[in-house]
């Protein structure tokens, strides 16, 4: 390596999950839910906790944290908790339920899920995750989720990329919706009954710590603009991911890292934010406004197939392109897995074809995804149960109807992997601070393999995270504080100031502009590919383009008002320090894995290639302070139950 | 394309409202309708002016957060439709088109194109639920469901609650709204226990709210971007009905 690492972050102390009891992997989790303290139904009620966002993480877990009887207060920025970006999971939720008898089980679940991660996950939490898979399905059809069923009444299954069995429960292609739904009702019960404050139209802008541990939030009100402080016994969050770093993705337009960010400069350790996936399927980019991306469910590729022409230039009409003169290129490099390769190698395969000329539709950024066969096979009238809505989604974007031309595809940022740092109990590392589903790194490694994100969050948010806050408050009660804690008045005042601060900038220039050229630079630099090169180009390009943001940016209007500008202004200013972390942990990550594919290190075949003697961490981030370089914390990564192997699907 | 925008503008709840008229120029067709109302925004911006304040999230037609009246019909000419899966390819060069929030008694508007909606959420708090406590459930194949009832509990449940049945409705009536949850726990054996009481608790609900009743008009189904039945309404009736007669 040519550049000096030193001149980005320095080394800190190795960091390790205490929290999972040495007991046999399969005994993990029964044995922490065992030792773990209870709190006495009459003290839960006494006892505060603060849960952001509304999604399948947050909203489960605050149902059932207030059901089980704490005081619980949850905020979302949308004017409604039923609106959280889990809404739009299409594909479905895997389990390890073996209906199919096709060799199904928990330890295959974990075995795909570790796997699928590129061996960069926690064995621990990965089994955990597969263990419960099987309750939360459970869970959902007695809540009323209405899943897919054969004609005999028994539930249905697909299969995903990434795996070979069907364990993969869907509501047509609207999963995420239907299980979002079922959270959401139940958590509409818990504030009926009292149990849950619920607060719309709030952002947090920053965490509370005081006394060592996490007490509270400061919210913006985002009708009145009114600054609000909450003070708590634990802070929960569940705040999704951080995809739109790149501004274009398949996140909703409001998702954003300004939750974590604020909590991990505050603290708490920020893990792998290097590792963010690429979505193979999704409808390409089609002009300069384009303000988000939209995703085709990854189901499509059971029964589409993936092709371009074998010679590049060919613009003919796709149906005139003879069989023989087309390239399946996935079920030709990979014939035990075909179309249904993990994302990432299916990402990148697409990417590869493009670059080589032979990509289709305008700017040749694009490959077929074709279902002539499937209809062939099928009929048109299975095609249309199994895929109906996607198929028309896909016509009201592009105009063009899938059942008579291949539908073009090209990858786009989907899910982040990284997150915040959290050990076996999902506490972050600062004592109080839990994080759930997508805003912590937890599960997915390297890579999360289909229909596991909603898997992740229904289970952190159900199952995993209500005994082990109860084992943290049992502690309680802890220090008096209060909204006017030095701390809480310091928090408080840092949101009013960083306010005043952007809306006194008066540039020349709109956020979105900004935004979309950081996307750029993150897309460009930080996406599919990354060399070293472009990872230290990133990184002076980024500091340039945030200083010039908070010189230049244009915030119109007044804090006292619905001001959609300004909120996301403090978005994206936290976007900028993220996405420089993101690029300088793509760069001390000398080893390509999963969805971090360094050009560097890659096989004959162009596929990732790990250094599993140098890299077989977690690299948790410290915040080195205002200006500093941030501070590197080691978690090894130890499998004892799994052999790490280059990863094959051919 | 060029197109001239009559747009809504009201700075809070309590200030008064009124049209405004904007011109964009070099419209794509392939924009959506919101991303042309963002490439307004930035203009806008530039200009020192305040952006039109209007929900969106998902984009994608699932999250329900955007809703907008386009020339006096809910999220616009599309069928199946939501706001933001509107493409201007709809448009004409020339076009004059008018931009307006929902309107309706419990539907505040909050600023410009952006109302409040939280009475959809106290109309489930009511009663849309099965109570199903977290915990260990029943095994999810123990009890079959026939697949037609699964089929059309899954086509009820995809309503999003956006609004436009209410915004289209000349009653301001949230029924479709409040039917299509009705009938898609009222379909599964799961919501069985639950039937009576739930559909009488939200009806009150929805009522309290000042939500008007349903005279069968149907504007509702036209302009519900999910295709939600007005069918499901008769069915939510015979559920009161049914309820009524067995209330003890």
């Amino acid at each position: 390596m040519s550049v000096n690492l030193s001149n980005y972050y320095v080394d800190g102390d190795p960091i390790a999950d205490s929290s999972a009891p040495d007991v046999p992997l399969h005994e993990t989790w029964d044995q922490r839910r065992f030792d773990a303290n209870l709190v006495n139904p009459a003290n839960r009620r006494k006892r505060t906790v603060i849960i952001i966002g509304t999604g399948l993480a947050g909203g489960s877990a605050a149902a059932t944290l207030g059901e089980a009887g704490y005081h619980v207060k949850n905020f979302c920025y949308q004017d409604s908790p039923r609106r959280a970006h889990s809404i739009a999971a299409q594909g479905g939720i895997n389990a390890a339920k073996n209906y199919r008898n096709d060799g199904d089980s928990i330890q295959r679940l974990f075995y795909d899920t570790v796997k699928g991660g590129d061996y960069r996950s926690r064995e621990s939490n990965s089994w955990r995750l597969a263990q419960i898979s099987v309750e939360i399905i459970d869970q959902c059809v007695a809540q009323g989720v209405p899943f897919a069923r054969e004609y005999g009444g028994l539930l249905d299954n697909r299969s995903f990329g990434g795996v070979q069995v069907s364990r993969t429960f869907y509501a047509r292609g609207q999963t995420g919706q239907q299980l979002l739904l079922g959270a959401y009702q139940a958590l509409e019960r818990q504030i009926a009954a009292g149990n849950v404050e619920m607060h719309t139209r709030h952002e947090m802008l920053e965490l509370i710590v005081a006394e060592g541990r996490a007490r509270g939030v400061v919210v913006r009100d985002m009708v009145t603009g009114e600054i609000e402080t909450h003070m708590a016994d634990a802070v929960v969050l569940g705040s999704g991911g951080y995809g739109n770093v790149y501004f274009l993705s398949t996140n909703a337009m409001g998702c954003n890292v300004t939750a974590t960010w604020r909590a991990h400069r505050k603290g708490a350790y920020f893990a792998n934010p290097c590792y963010t996936q690429i979505h193979p399927t999704c409808i390409p980019v089609s002009g300069d406004f384009q303000s988000k991306l939209t995703l085709m469910s990854e189901s499509l590729r059971n029964d589409g197939r993936i092709w371009v022409p074998k010679e590049g230039g060919d613009t003919r009409h796709p149906r005139d392109i003879p069989t023989a003169e087309r390239d399946y290129y996935l079920e030709r490099r990979y014939p035990a897995f075909g179309n249904l390769v993990p994302r990432d190698v299916a990402s990148r395969a697409a990417k590869q074809v493009c670059d080589e000329g032979r990509g289709v539709g305008p700017g040749g950024r694009g490959v077929y995804l074709d279902f002539a066969s499937a209809i062939e096979r099928m009929g048109r009238k299975a095609v249309e149960a199994k895929y109906g809505n996607l198929f028309e989604m896909y016509e009201q974007i592009t105009g063009e109807d899938p059942y008579e031309v291949p539908m073009r595809i090209y990858p786009a940022v989907h899910y982040t992997m990284g997150g915040l740092w959290v050990d076996y109990d999902l506490q972050s590392t600062i004592p109080g601070l839990f994080v759930i589903g997508e805003a912590n790194f937890s599960d997915h490694g390297a890579n999360r393999l289909g229909a596991s994100a909603l898997m992740q969050g229904l289970s952190d948010g159900y199952f995993v995270l209500p005994p082990m806050i109860s084992n943290y408050l049992a502690d309680a009660p802890f220090e008096e504080v209060g909204p006017d804690h030095p701390e809480a008045v310091a928090a408080a005042e840092a949101v009013r100031s960083r306010i005043e601060k952007l809306l006194a900038v008066n540039g020349s220039r709109t956020v979105d502009s900004f935004h979309r050229d950081l996307g750029h630079i993150v897309w460009e630099y930080c996406g599919m590919e990354r060399t070293e090169e472009g990872l230290v180009k990133a990184i002076d390009l980024i500091r340039e383009l945030r200083e010039e943001f908070w010189r230049d940016v244009k915030v119109t209007g007044t804090n006292e008002e619905l001001n959609q500008t300004l909120e996301k202004a403090g978005r994206v200013a936290d976007f900028f320090e993220l996405a420089e972390l993101m690029c300088i942990d793509a760069l001390h990550r000398d080893e390509s894995c999963g969805a971090h594919f360094r050009a560097e290190h890659q096989t004959e075949d162009g596929e990732a290639l790990r250094d599993d003697e140098n890299f077989a961490y977690v690299a948790a981030w410290e915040f080195g302070g205002e200006g500093g370089k941030p501070v590197l914390h080691k978690e090894d990564l130890v499998y004892q139950n799994i052999q790490m192997k280059q990863r094959s699907y051919k | 394309m060029n197109i001239t925008l009559r747009v809504w503008r009201q700075p809070d709840s309590d200030a008064p409202g009124k049209m405004h008229t904007y011109q964009v120029a070099d419209v794509s067709e392939d924009m959506s309708f919101l991303e042309m109302l963002d490439v307004l925004n930035e203009q806008l911006t530039i200009d020192g002016e305040d952006p039109i304040a209007f929900d969106s999230d998902c984009r994608e037609g699932i999250c329900g957060m955007c809703g907008l009246v386009i020339n006096g019909l809910a999220h616009g000419p599309g069928k199946n439709v939501t706001t933001c899966q509107l493409h201007m390819r709809s448009f004409a060069d020339g076009d004059v088109i008018d931009v307006e929030p929902w309107r309706a008694e419990p539907f505040t508007v909050i600023k410009d194109l952006v109302v409040d909606r939280s009475s959809f959420d106290r109309i489930i708090q009511a009663g849309g639920y099965i109570t199903a406590p977290t915990g260990t459930a029943p095994e999810a194949n123990s009890i079959p469901v026939n697949k037609a009832d699964a089929d059309a509990a899954f086509d009820a449940a995809t309503c999003i609650g956006c609004g436009a049945c209410v915004a289209a409705c000349p009653n301001g009536s949230a029924s479709l709204f409040m039917a299509a949850k009705v009938a898609h726990l009222g379909l599964l054996p799961q919501g069985q226990p639950e039937r009576h009481s739930r559909v009488l608790d939200m009806v009150d609900q929805h009522d309290a709210e000042g939500f008007g009743g349903c005279t069968q008009i149907g504007e509702c189904t036209a302009a519900c971007p999910k295709g939600i039945q007005i069918d499901l309404i008769s069915r939510m009736d015979r559920d009161v009905l049914s309820a009524i007669a067995h209330r003890k």
